[in-house]
């Protein structure tokens, strides 16, 4: 479901003395449906940016990122939109929304976006949003103003919302406490079960030890330590 | 699939001064492009190519046309091109007066795009005037007052209504949430986000400030000096910069 | 009294009774086209009819009658000077009978009589231009005429029945000529509208201030804006003259007295009074 091969980044920084940082070189991997993988390694190691490479949002400099049947490297954005909208999940560790729009509406948009009715969307928004023990009484208001947890929950929620084939979790039992984090495992076991390929950073090793079914060293990638 | 609008080659000059130049993009149905870039970069120079305002000396304009498909609008016969401006296509100035009748009610405002396709029966046209009100959070009982009555944030509230009640396809705006208060502006954002996708319209956003583009565009478009010198996904041009000026204008955004 | 020999016939000079002329013609070619025209200085104030008087000294002839009525009237201020005008300046005969006059000037109506052919109905008009109160630019609206983008007029009867409950303009109600222009037919009474389509004379628009000429020939088809379900009514005032009977006419309201007595009486002062001849007696009639 996610294939990337001999993947590379550098960041050229035009404004500091063109310096140039190459911070990936040659990623090889590949996930099945159904696998969780987890990134591991130091802090810097690249684990952040090869993700957001995945999904689009940084641009790799060679190498091809194959999530269904794009190729994300080379892909239009209207192709790269269309598999983030049905095929590409990813939660990310800060949610961004338009202020004003109430928690249960934020939860519901991705599914909305693939054309699921309001009333439907809802009904499944306030499902994972009870699941996640947002109180009832924050659904009407916007999560911009929600304690960090808060907002990292209801983060979980959008992103679960659709039954994206692919995702990607960043962090996602960070900041929260036992139960909650009990509810994230379960909707990512859930997640696999229904066939999904997903990767995973996780700083919380009993969580990444329980749900991930092996571990991709990404400091591997790295150039200091390739070469 | 035919693209909604392909821009193939457009420059615009004034005298010596370069307006826009050698600007080619496909915009897809129900895309969202932002073009963003300083005053002076010829972003709204080119909207206004795109919109049949200005005439570029170069290049094509081409809109996939329901009747007839794909055709340039800029050779277009300027009834024709009038016609899609009042029918398919919708204009959002900065200024809401610059886009209504300020000497007439919110509701002829509104109707004024209907009446002028021909619809002629008063309750029929009233009543769509009253939805489209709803629609944009406007209380239906200010339906006959003008809207230099009402605030800034309903006007341009008023000003999309008065667009898109024709049900158009492609949306040009200029700076819709320029001049407004920062709450006021999340509820215009919140609001087209919504009739974007309900309505599956295509839009151009012109804009200098990048906060909106995140959350309304899906692809990006940074001008400089009437040249593009980056495209890309929204969130791909803000978050990893390729070219110098692209770096330059994220990092000189004040983070809150 | 005649002093046609101290004037060239009817004022104008030659030229410019020419340049008149072919915006006249022109305007007949275009019907309710307006056609811009060099208008001259008149020896009258702007208001005072002098689009009107400039083509009707264009279009008078040695063998014409002339009568001149304003708001109906045949003996106000303003129809007495424009009449007295041309019996100084061509010398042609007047009337104040509608069946006798060949040439009509007009300001704000219509005569009662059902015109005939071969006669010309000149209007004075203030503002040529229906679209202007909605649209100020005149570049925009003359190309609005010229693409035929007439939806704002639409616009402003929307506006009258949204804040009156029905289409309130009640002069200067705007038509549209054989189905192409929308047209200001100056401002008579809407009760007229119905007599400029498909008349047998010749009807022809003199906007002085504002220099503009247009025309209606003989048959034209006239139709007045409305909706669907605000059909467009000529209405008058509910009552019949209080000195001839007549209960067709369009009516002035007057006041007789200070205890607030009003009658209502014809417009048309010549109507009026040819019923009267007739033997016809309103309540009010001595």
């Amino acid at each position: 479901m996610i294939e990337l091969s001999n993947v590379s980044k550098t960041f050229t920084l035009h404004n500091q003395g063109s310096a140039v940082i190459e911070v990936l070189r040659g990623v090889n991997l590949r996930v099945a449906p159904g696998e969780c993988i987890a990134l591991t390694g130091a802090s810097g190691a690249g684990k952040s940016t090869l993700m957001r490479m995945i999904y689009g949002n940084y641009r790799a400099q060679s190498g091809v990122i194959r999530v269904g049947d794009i190729d994300l490297t080379r892909a239009e954005p209207r192709d790269i939109i269309r598999i983030r909208r049905r095929q590409l999940g990813y939660v990310s560790q800060f949610l961004r929304v338009v202020p004003r729009v109430p928690t249960l509406d934020v939860v519901a948009e991705p599914l909305r976006a693939v054309g699921v009715g309001q009333d439907e969307a809802r009904a499944t928004a306030r499902a994972l949003l009870t699941r996640l023990n947002i109180p009832q009484g924050l659904w009407p208001l916007s999560p911009t103003t929600f304690s960090g947890g808060e907002q990292q929950r209801v983060n979980i929620a959008r992103g679960f919302a659709h039954p994206y084939p692919a995702m990607l979790l960043d962090e996602p039992t960070a900041s929260l406490d036992a139960a909650n984090r009990e509810v994230v495992l379960g909707l990512i076991e859930a997640a696999k079960a229904r066939g999904a390929a997903i990767i995973g950073i996780f700083h919380d090793e009993a969580a990444r030890a329980r749900v991930c079914d092996r571990e991709v060293n990404v400091s591997d990638f790295t150039p200091e330590r390739a070469a | 699939m035919t693209p909604l609008l392909s821009v193939q080659g457009v420059s615009k000059r004034y005298g010596t001064h370069i307006g826009c130049a050698d600007v080619s993009f496909d915009l897809w149905p129900g895309e969202v492009m932002g073009i963003v870039g300083e005053s002076g970069s010829g972003k709204s120079t080119l909207l206004n190519c795109m919109a049949g305002h200005l005439v570029p000396d170069t290049g094509a304009v081409v809109f996939d046309t329901r009747a007839d498909g794909p055709r340039d609008t800029v050779t277009m016969s300027e009834p024709e091109r009038r016609m899609l401006s009042r029918t398919d296509w919708a204009f959002v100035h900065q200024h809401a007066r610059d886009g209504l009748r300020m000497g007439v009610s919110a509701g002829g405002n509104v109707g004024e795009r209907l009446m002028a396709v021909g619809a002629r029966h008063y309750g029929d046209i009233r009543d769509k005037a009253t939805d489209w009100l709803a629609r944009v959070e406007i209380d239906a009982a200010r339906i006959d007052d003008r809207p230099s009555t009402f605030s800034g944030g309903m006007q341009q509230r008023l000003q999309i209504a008065r667009n898109l009640v024709t049900g158009p396809r492609l949306i040009f705006m200029d700076e819709p949430t320029g001049g407004l208060d920062v709450s006021v502006q999340a509820r215009l954002l919140d609001l087209l986000r919504g009739l974007v996708r309900d309505m599956g319209l295509s839009a151009i956003i012109v804009t200098h400030d990048l906060a909106v583009v995140r959350l309304l565009a899906d692809r990006l478009m940074v001008m400089k000096s009437g040249h593009v010198v980056e495209a890309g996904l929204t969130d791909q041009v803000l978050d990893d910069p390729q070219h110098a000026y692209t770096q330059l204008l994220v990092s000189s955004v004040l983070q809150v | 009294m005649t002093r046609t020999s101290e004037y060239n016939f009817a004022y104008l000079d030659e030229q410019t009774k020419r340049m008149i002329r072919r915006a006249i013609l022109k305007g007949l070619a275009i019907p309710g086209y307006q056609v811009p025209f060099a208008s001259r200085e008149m020896p009258m104030p702007y208001g005072w009819g002098t689009g009107g008087v400039q083509v009707s000294a264009a279009v008078l002839t040695p063998d014409d009658r002339f009568k001149v009525i304003d708001q109906g009237a045949d003996d106000t201020t303003n129809a007495v000077s424009i009449r007295s005008f041309f019996e100084h300046t061509a010398g042609v005969a007047t009337t104040t009978a509608t069946a006798e006059a060949t040439v009509i000037q007009t300001r704000h109506r219509i005569p009662e009589l059902p015109l005939r052919e071969g006669q010309v109905l000149v209007y004075q008009v203030p503002i040529p231009e229906p679209l202007r109160f909605l649209e100020p630019r005149e570049s925009e609206t003359r190309k609005m005429h010229s693409l035929e983008e007439y939806g704002l007029m639409h616009v402003k009867l929307y506006e009258d029945i949204s804040r009156h409950g029905h289409i309130a303009t009640s002069y200067a109600y705007p038509v549209k000529v054989e189905g192409r222009y929308v047209m200001d037919p100056s401002p008579i009474p809407k009760f007229d509208n119905p007599k400029l389509g498909d008349c047998p004379a010749v009807q022809l628009f003199g906007a002085g201030r504002e220099q503009r000429i247009y025309a209606l020939p003989p048959y034209t088809q006239v139709v007045s804006l409305d909706f669907e379900d605000h059909p467009f009514e000529a209405s008058k005032a509910d009552h019949p003259c209080g000195l001839c009977g007549s209960d067709s006419s369009y009516l002035d309201e007057v006041i007789i007295d200070d205890a607030g007595g009003r009658m209502f009486v014809c417009s048309d002062t010549d109507y009026c009074d040819a019923r009267q001849a007739q033997g016809h007696r309103g309540k009010d009639a001595a």
